[in-house]
């Protein structure tokens, strides 16, 4: 069995993706990782209300930190930001206007995606009292570019890139490229494109492991990181 | 100029059953001490709008840690754009389960941006906004759609709480307030669509110690001011401890959650 790409990989190839001077949320998950790799210049929001944010307080660490933690300072998952030059803190309404605004990339993790660029992301069944939707749907229809990371299977083997969505849509059309622990794959107008793989891994596995057709071009190349 | 200071429980007086309480609860900026005055006040009927319906551990919460559901037995409907309501370590997430499969709860699902707009709605006095979240997915069911432009539109009604529960850094005695840090969240907001706005502090100041350029809610929009006492949980000295508290809990929980699967993988092999 070959070896797919930890979370750590799929989220600093992911990170590249980011150029100084872009605005970026990062979902839960992968997503968060992308955090360490993203390129000096490039700010990243949180959704409750903080643009340009830096290192994250260590949980293990707090209680040895208190005199340096600010209380009123988290990121949206509960994290303990440090403060950093050029951070700016806001309420919701302004953080949303930002978020559908199309200034700000998302990268956010998937459940499913289809070939029409819709994606599940909140949760993967109806009848779930839960309600998961938080900013996903916000994140995902305002995105200047939606990027989503994920495990390329669920655990049970069923391929995550679908033809059609069968879990709860989180949004229609918006999805600009996945990148998976096997695979970055471009979503465009007339379907999917095949455009790198993971290393030691050709294109034909890809497609086995893919739910919908994927259009693979001739210079198909070797995922870097 | 009237002194608007007081105290929770006869800021809470005024409260009726039935009422509409919008809050954030979203870590720093949640009305905690507020949230309890409340329940204690024992209005029933209410409908709960929050951005999040987050659970504590019953552990936790024995040990004065504050969730939304300590308002369930008072509580008909939630509004809620994020709740993690299935929470092995909460009891209350059990009871939520069954109250909706009985039909004596109802959850209306909206997304973060959702929330706060249709709250900005209710600030501003419009009939509904037309937003194009959801478009394509459950939210859309049952409401009217509408293309403007090319773009394609769900109307939303706004949302106007009855009773606002609000938490700041500080306020004057007028009831102007300033905030600190990401604390802001949906405060700021949800001081200007409630019909009555209870507002918790760390600190109250005299007239003329804030900076007017740097205050994020003008005193127009609070009718009540309560500072948070030092003996509460939630007081600014207070809550380090509680905090480092949950936060060890989780990771102790997370650390256990992986040995487990650690076991799992083991046993497999």
């Amino acid at each position: 069995m070959k070896e797919k790409l930890t979370e750590e990989l799929v989220a600093m190839r992911a990170a590249k993706e980011l150029v100084p001077g872009d605005y970026c949320n990062l979902g839960i998950g992968i997503p968060l990782n992308c955090a360490a790799y993203a390129p000096e210049g490039a700010m990243i929001q949180s959704e409750n209300g903080v643009l340009g944010y830096g290192p994250v307080h260590d949980r293990e660490s707090l209680d040895e930190n208190i005199e340096r933690v600010d209380w009123d300072v988290a990121d949206a998952g509960m994290r303990y930001l440090e403060y950093v030059p050029g951070m700016s803190y806001f309420d919701m309404l302004t953080s949303f206007a930002m978020i559908r605004s199309g200034r700000l990339l998302s990268i956010l993790g998937g459940l499913q995606v289809s070939e029409k660029g819709d994606a599940a992301i909140h949760t993967m069944s109806k009848e779930d009292i839960a309600s998961k939707i938080g900013g996903s749907m916000d994140l995902a229809w305002g995105a200047k570019r939606l990027i989503v990371t994920m495990t390329h299977c669920a655990k049970d083997g069923t391929p995550k890139i679908v033809r059609d969505l069968t879990m709860p849509v989180t949004v229609r059309g918006r999805v600009n490229l996945i990148v998976t622990d096997l695979a970055v794959i471009e979503v465009t107008s007339s379907g999917l494109v095949l455009k790198e793989v993971a290393p030691g891994w050709t294109p034909e596995e890809i497609q086995e492991q893919t739910g919908a057709t994927l259009t693979i071009v001739p210079d198909v190349r070797e995922m870097e990181f | 100029m009237r002194d608007k200071v007081t105290t929770a429980a006869e800021a809470m007086a005024e409260v009726q059953d039935g009422a509409l309480v919008a809050f954030n609860f979203w870590g720093p900026g949640t009305p905690l001490h507020l949230m309890r005055a409340l329940q204690e006040r024992g209005v029933k009927d209410l409908t709960i709008c929050t951005n999040n319906y987050t659970l504590r551990a019953d552990i936790l919460r024995e040990q004065g840690a504050v969730d939304a559901a300590i308002l369930l037995p008072q509580t008909r409907k939630i509004i809620v754009a994020f709740s993690g309501v299935q929470q092995e370590d909460s009891s209350a997430s059990v009871e939520i389960a069954r109250r909706v499969q009985e039909g004596t709860l109802e959850i209306e699902n909206v997304s973060h941006g959702l929330f706060i707009e249709r709250i900005q709605a209710g600030a501003m006095h419009l009939g509904g906004i037309y937003s194009p979240i959801g478009i394509g997915t459950s939210l859309e069911v049952g409401k009217e759609k509408r293309v403007i432009n090319g773009v394609e539109y769900i109307f939303q009604e706004p949302i106007v709480p009855d009773l606002g529960l609000v938490n700041a850094a500080k306020a004057d005695k007028f009831g102007n307030l300033v905030c600190h840090g990401t604390a802001r969240a949906a405060n700021p907001i949800i001081a200007m669509a409630a019909r009555y706005t209870i507002a918790e502090v760390f600190e109250v100041v005299e007239p003329g110690e804030l900076d007017p350029d740097a205050i994020v809610v003008p005193a127009a929009f609070v009718d009540r001011i309560v500072c948070i006492p030092d003996d509460d949980p939630h007081s600014r000295e207070r809550r380090i401890e509680q905090t480092l508290h949950s936060v060890k809990y989780r990771l102790q929980k997370m650390a256990e959650a992986e040995a487990e699967a650690e076991a799992a993988r083991g046993g497999k092999s």
